[in-house]
This record gives structure tokens, C-alpha cells and sequence, in this order.
């Protein structure tokens, strides 16, 4: 318990803490240094030593206070830790004026010319000025509507598995894993590509911003996965032919680097092909990436295959269930449950692989922003475009991440 | 003396270069109950999983209900169907309820009506007392229940055959006795078994014949009364000795 002797300390010791960050917050808010009458180095780490000595007076087994406890536990356990702690709170505090000052009260947003920006601070106007190009890359501005409607119809055919009913529920993963994918392309293909129905023809080379990321990121999410889990049943079928088809797949795309991989598809690729063949640069680059994806998938689906133990194939077995049977009923549910937050991975890096496409031509969303900076009209304003491309992807991923969260507690049923 | 259901001729069985099982010659009728027992390590978990070919056996012959198991893969998936296991550990498939872990099987390889392979299962469920915990996850179940889950799992496929593997070793002691219940309320009904187990209670209670099983070989074959009363082999009392 509490004795009279550590009161005082608590006191004394809270009283030094509160000082020290009193002092760091006037000196970052206010450029105020009220210790300036001592010594220049001192009083640069007044603060530290104050702090530092206030968490050494506080520190203390068990108190019976709960903050104190827990704040005794959890970071004041040592003098370096309370140093290491004390240093990560007055950086926090120091980088939070310059930033804030930096993002929001210096900055320009109104009008809509290099001119309006005037002060020291960044400078969002060119943000707006650009949206639409981020957004839609070089696609006409009058025919955006076709970009936004395609989107929506895949995305409400994709949310239609929802109200399936329970008749048709077994028909669900036919659905999502082979017509879904067909009509979402012939969707994005007529609608966005033109060329029939009266729809003036866009070239895929117009495309760009963030629908080329979303359009590139979707279709290689939707056909990596099921290529991903026949090449990780391969790797462990018993057939030799199949079991070493699988590996050397999986081996030679885990083994070259994605830039490669897109180079090949859209210079060599074509080299090889007959001159009369044509297939547009989007479909090789979204094939390439799907293909070097899949290797990667179906090594994390792999990982969910073995985690099962051998009881269940047995069990499965001895029902008089065949390969495929036991597979599609007991082993890939268990498994691919077992794989969400790998397969989160895999996807999230995906996602975040998309600029790489930029090599070949194509413009994605950090694609334009790097099209844009070098604007002669707009130079210098690139980590203005990189915050907010980062933004827009930490928004996409942290949403991919929450979903599979989600998955992961929807198909929690054992123990 | 009726056709024997399941007939083994010499078969022999390495695991690598470590022989698991040596000349196994058995005969089982139908109807009969046999209860497999010996030492750990002694192969009759291997015995009985040879029989629905969870095991390739290398040398002589199984024929299960006049199917010789061979490579051929529709044969074994036939076989199968008609031979019903219970595991150790009972290898319930946690993602599904218990209902469906019962008609997954009859709809998908007996090709059955989903209603009425509910109602088969339900039937099945409620000869082994769950059927009030029909739509619970494994996960839910107390071990003795999922193993009565497992034996009504494998009784919905309607099997001429039923294999126990130490059905009851993964069990506590107090849930031992509901899943024995079963097993015997089973065995009264006339199905053809062929237990691998410690009990010897059960044994006593049930068994037609008593194997007794030692470093891959048939010790000793008798009826269970005679087995319990004089054994023949040393080995065999001396197992015996420490068991009983």
C-alpha cells in the first residue's frame, strides 16, 4: 500500500512530469523557452531530466491506484524505457505544429491556378485542380458518366450474391468464381472500352487514375484466387506430372520480380505472338499480374492445406468421398478460413503493386500524379500528389483489411 | 457357415522398411463382432484402416464384401461408402453443424434427397441421444457427444460394415460409458464391427471373437469366451494380466 513517504514522491514526481511536458508544448506551440537563463545545452534537455527523474519518483510495484499501475507496468518500467517514452511524447509534440501548419492554416485550396497558392504551406488546390485526372487519367471528360456507371453495375451484380436465397446459395461460389467475372469484364469492356452500342471507342492507353487502379487491382484480385488454389492443390496432388507442373509454376513466378514480369508482357510478348493477333496492353499487363499473383497465393492456400490435420481428410475419406468431394466440402472451407489473413496479405500487397504498371505506359493513380509533377505548369508540388495518393491507398487497404477482419469472425465456428 | 463379408489372405504391410503388419489372414461374417486388441504399436489401428483402404496394403489380398481393394478408385469409393469408421479422435468437420456433418455424405456421394437425408440423420441422431444439439457447431459438443455424433455420421450412410478405432481413448472416463452405450445398443441391432479397443467390458459384453494383436501379427483368434477363460499364447496372458 501506499506509504507516506511515496506520496510525497507521486506528487513531487508528477509535479516534474508536468513541467517538463509544459515546457516542451510552450517551446513547440509558442516558441517560448522560459528556462533560457540557464546554460544553452541544459536547458535544451531540461525537460528530459526533469521527466525522466518525475517517472523515477512515480515508479513503484503496486500501488492500488489502476493508471498508475498500469502506466508503472506498461511503459515506466525502466529509467531507459521512461527516457525512450519521454522522447516518442515530446517528438509527437514537437512535429504536431509544423505539420498542422504545413496541411491546414498555411495552406491553399481556393482558386484554381498556380497563382492562388501563395503561402508556405501545401498547396491542395493543385489536388483539385487535378482530381479529375487522378481519378479518370486522360479518359474524355464528357464521357466519365461511363466509367462511373460501369462501376457501380459491378459492383451491385458483386453485392447480388447477397440476396441469394437459400435455394440458390449452393450456386453462389459458381457464380462469383466464373459468371461474375465474365459479365464484370464484358461490363468494363463495353462500357468503358466503347466501341459498339453507339458508344464512341476509347483507347485502353486513356485510361488512368484511380478507376485504372481500381479496374487492374479487381480483375487480377478476382483470378489469382481461384488459379492460386488449383496450383495449391497441384503442389500436393500425388500425380507427379501435376505435382511438378504446380511447383516449377510457383517457383518461376515467386522467383522473377514483378517489373520484369510486366516488361515481358507488354515489349517481348507481343514479339512473339503472330502479327495478325492483337490483345490490347491492359489484358497482358492484368494477365501478367495475375499470373505472378496466383504463385503467390497458392503458396499462403497451401500453408491452409497443411494446417488441417490428417483426421479430417480421413473422415472424409472413409465417407466414400472422392478428390474433389472432399475437397470442395471439408478441406477448402477449413483451409481457406484458415488462410483470410494471409490471403489479405497477398491481396493488400497487390493493390498496392498496381503503380508498378506504370513502367508500361499505363497511368494509375500514382501513375498521374508522377504525369502531373512533371507539369512545367505545376512543378513542385509532387509531395502535395503523394500524400494524397497515400491517403486514397491507405483508405483502399485499411478497407480491404477491416473486410477481412470481418470474414475471419463471420466464419468463426470451432472452439 | 455364412460367406465371410470380409476376407484378408496374407497381406503384408511396410511402412518404409519397418513392417507394420506380417501374413494377416482374417475372416470376418457377417453379423459377427470382433474386437481387435494389443499392445500399443502393435498395428491394429493400421489393420482396420487397411480395410477402407485409409492404408495401401503391399502384399496378399483384402476383399470387402466381394470387392478385391486394388488401385482402381471408383471400387475404393464404393467400398467405402459401405464401410463406416469411427476415429480416436473423432474427426468431426468443425466448420459444419452437426446435421449437416451427417447428411453431407448421404446427399453428395449417395446422391439422396436433402429432406430426406435430414430425416435419416435426425433418426440417426436421435438413437445416439443428440438429436436435440442437431444444429450446434462440433466446436459446441462435449467429446462423448461428438463421438456419438461420429457414429451416427457414419451410420447415415447406411454401411453393411462398421470399424471403431479406439473409439474411446480420447475420451474422460465418465463419457467413456455413453459412447460404449451406443456402440452396444448397435452391435444388439446386428451390425457387422470390428472394434479396435481397451475395454474390455465391451469386449466381454458384445464380441463374437477377440483378436489379440502383437508386433504385426495375429497372436491369438477365439471366441471371447474361451479367450477371456484360457488363453493360449504367453503373450496373450501376460497382456492380459496387466489389463484386466
Amino acid at each position: 500500500m501506499i506509504s507516506k513517504n511515496f506520496t510525497t514522491n507521486l506528487y513531487l514526481g508528477s509535479f516534474l512530469i508536468l513541467i517538463s511536458l509544459i515546457d516542451v508544448t510552450l517551446n513547440s506551440f509558442f516558441k517560448l523557452n522560459f528556462t533560457n537563463f540557464l546554460p544553452g545545452s541544459i536547458s535544451f534537455f531540461l525537460p528530459l531530466i526533469l521527466g525522466t527523474i518525475g517517472l523515477y519518483l512515480i515508479r513503484s510495484d503496486y500501488t492500488g491506484l489502476k493508471q498508475l499501475d498500469i502506466l508503472n507496468k506498461n511503459v515506466n518500467t525502466s529509467n531507459f524505457n521512461a527516457v525512450l517514452t519521454l522522447l516518442i511524447i515530446f517528438l509527437i509534440i514537437k512535429a504536431i505544429p509544423p505539420s498542422m501548419s504545413w496541411m491546414i492554416l498555411d495552406a491553399n485550396i481556393s482558386g484554381d491556378s498556380r497563382e492562388a497558392c501563395t503561402g508556405t504551406g501545401a498547396c491542395w488546390t493543385y489536388i483539385k485542380v487535378w482530381f479529375k485526372r487522378f481519378m479518370y487519367g486522360m479518359y474524355p471528360n464528357e464521357l466519365h458518366w461511363r466509367i462511373n456507371a460501369a462501376f457501380i453495375l459491378v459492383i451491385v451484380l458483386g453485392m447480388a450474391g447477397l440476396l441469394a436465397t437459400e435455394k440458390l446459395k449452393k450456386y453462389l461460389a459458381l457464380y462469383y468464381v466464373i459468371i461474375y467475372p465474365i459479365i464484370a469484364f464484358l461490363i468494363i469492356y463495353y462500357l468503358i472500352s466503347g466501341g459498339a452500342f453507339g458508344l464512341e471507342w476509347v483507347e485502353t492507353g486513356a485510361w488512368g487514375g484511380l478507376s485504372l487502379t481500381f479496374i487492374v487491382s479487381f480483375f487480377c484480385l478476382i483470378f489469382c484466387f481461384p488459379l492460386g488454389m488449383i496450383f495449391a492443390l497441384g503442389r500436393r496432388s500425388s500425380l507427379p506430372t501435376v505435382r511438378y507442373i504446380s511447383i516449377g509454376y510457383i517457383e518461376f513466378w515467386r522467383g522473377v520480380p514483378l517489373i520484369t514480369v510486366l516488361f515481358m508482357s507488354s515489349v517481348m510478348f507481343p514479339m512473339f505472338l503472330p502479327e495478325d493477333f492483337f490483345m490490347d496492353k491492359l489484358v497482358r499487363v492484368i494477365i501478367a499480374i495475375t499470373l505472378f499473383e496466383a504463385a503467390y497465393c497458392a503458396e499462403v492456400i497451401r500453408g491452409g492445406l497443411q494446417a488441417l490435420p490428417r483426421g479430417q481428410y480421413d473422415a472424409a475419406k472413409s465417407l466414400g468421398m472422392g478428390y474433389w468431394k472432399m475437397h470442395i466440402f471439408v478441406i477448402l472451407p477449413q483451409a481457406l478460413k484458415l488462410v483470410i489473413p494471409g490471403i489479405a496479405n497477398t491481396f493488400l500487397a497487390l493493390v498496392k503493386d498496381t503503380p508498378l504498371i506504370f513502367v508500361v505506359g499505363l497511368a494509375e493513380i500514382a501513375g498521374m500524379l508522377a504525369l502531373a509533377k512533371t507539369n512545367p505548369e505545376w512543378l513542385g508540388f509532387a509531395m502535395e500528389g503523394y500524400i494524397f495518393a497515400s491517403i486514397i491507398f491507405w483508405i483502399i487497404c485499411y478497407a480491404m483489411s477491416k473486410y477481412s477482419y470481418n470474414l475471419e469472425a463471420k466464419y468463426k465456428t470451432e472452439r | 457357415m455364412s460367406q465371410p463379408i470380409i476376407k484378408i489372405d496374407n497381406m503384408n504391410k511396410w511402412f518404409g522398411d519397418f513392417q507394420v503388419l506380417k501374413d494377416i489372414n482374417l475372416e470376418v461374417e457377417k453379423n459377427k463382432k470382433i474386437v481387435v486388441c494389443g499392445p500399443s504399436g502393435s498395428g491394429k489401428s493400421t489393420l482396420i484402416r487397411c480395410i477402407n483402404r485409409l492404408e495401401e496394403h503391399q502384399k496378399g489380398t483384402i476383399v470387402v464384401d466381394g470387392n478385391e481393394l486394388s488401385e482402381n478408385t471408383k471400387n475404393i469409393e464404393a467400398i467405402r461408402a459401405e464401410v463406416g469408421m469411427v476415429f480416436q479422435q473423432f474427426n468431426l468437420f468443425p466448420h459444419l453443424s452437426i446435421l449437416d456433418n451427417c447428411t453431407l455424405a448421404p446427399i453428395w456421394v449417395k446422391k439422396m434427397p436433402k429432406k430426406k437425408a435430414e430425416e435419416l440423420a435426425l433418426d440417426q441422431l436421435k438413437k445416439v441421444q443428440i438429436d436435440d444439439q442437431a444444429h450446434k457447431f462440433p466446436g459446441q459438443l462435449s467429446g462423448g457427444q461428438q463421438q456419438r455424433c461420429a457414429i451416427a455420421r457414419a451410420l447415415c450412410m447406411e454401411p453393411k460394415i462398421m470399424l471403431f478405432d479406439e473409439p474411446t481413448s480420447a475420451l474422460d472416463p465418465e463419457m467413456i460409458k455413453e459412447v460404449l452405450d451406443a456402440m452396444v445398443t448397435l452391435a444388439k441391432a446386428g451390425m457387422t464391427m470390428i472394434v479396435v479397443t481397451h475395454e474390455m467390458g465391451f469386449a466381454k459384453e458384445v464380441a463374437d471373437e477377440v483378436i489379440f494383436m502383437d508386433e504385426g501379427m495375429i497372436v491369438e483368434r477365439a471366441e471371447t469366451k474361451e479367450f477371456f477363460a484360457n488363453p493360449k499364447s504367453d503373450r496373450t496372458k501376460l497382456f492380459l494380466s496387466q489389463i484386466l
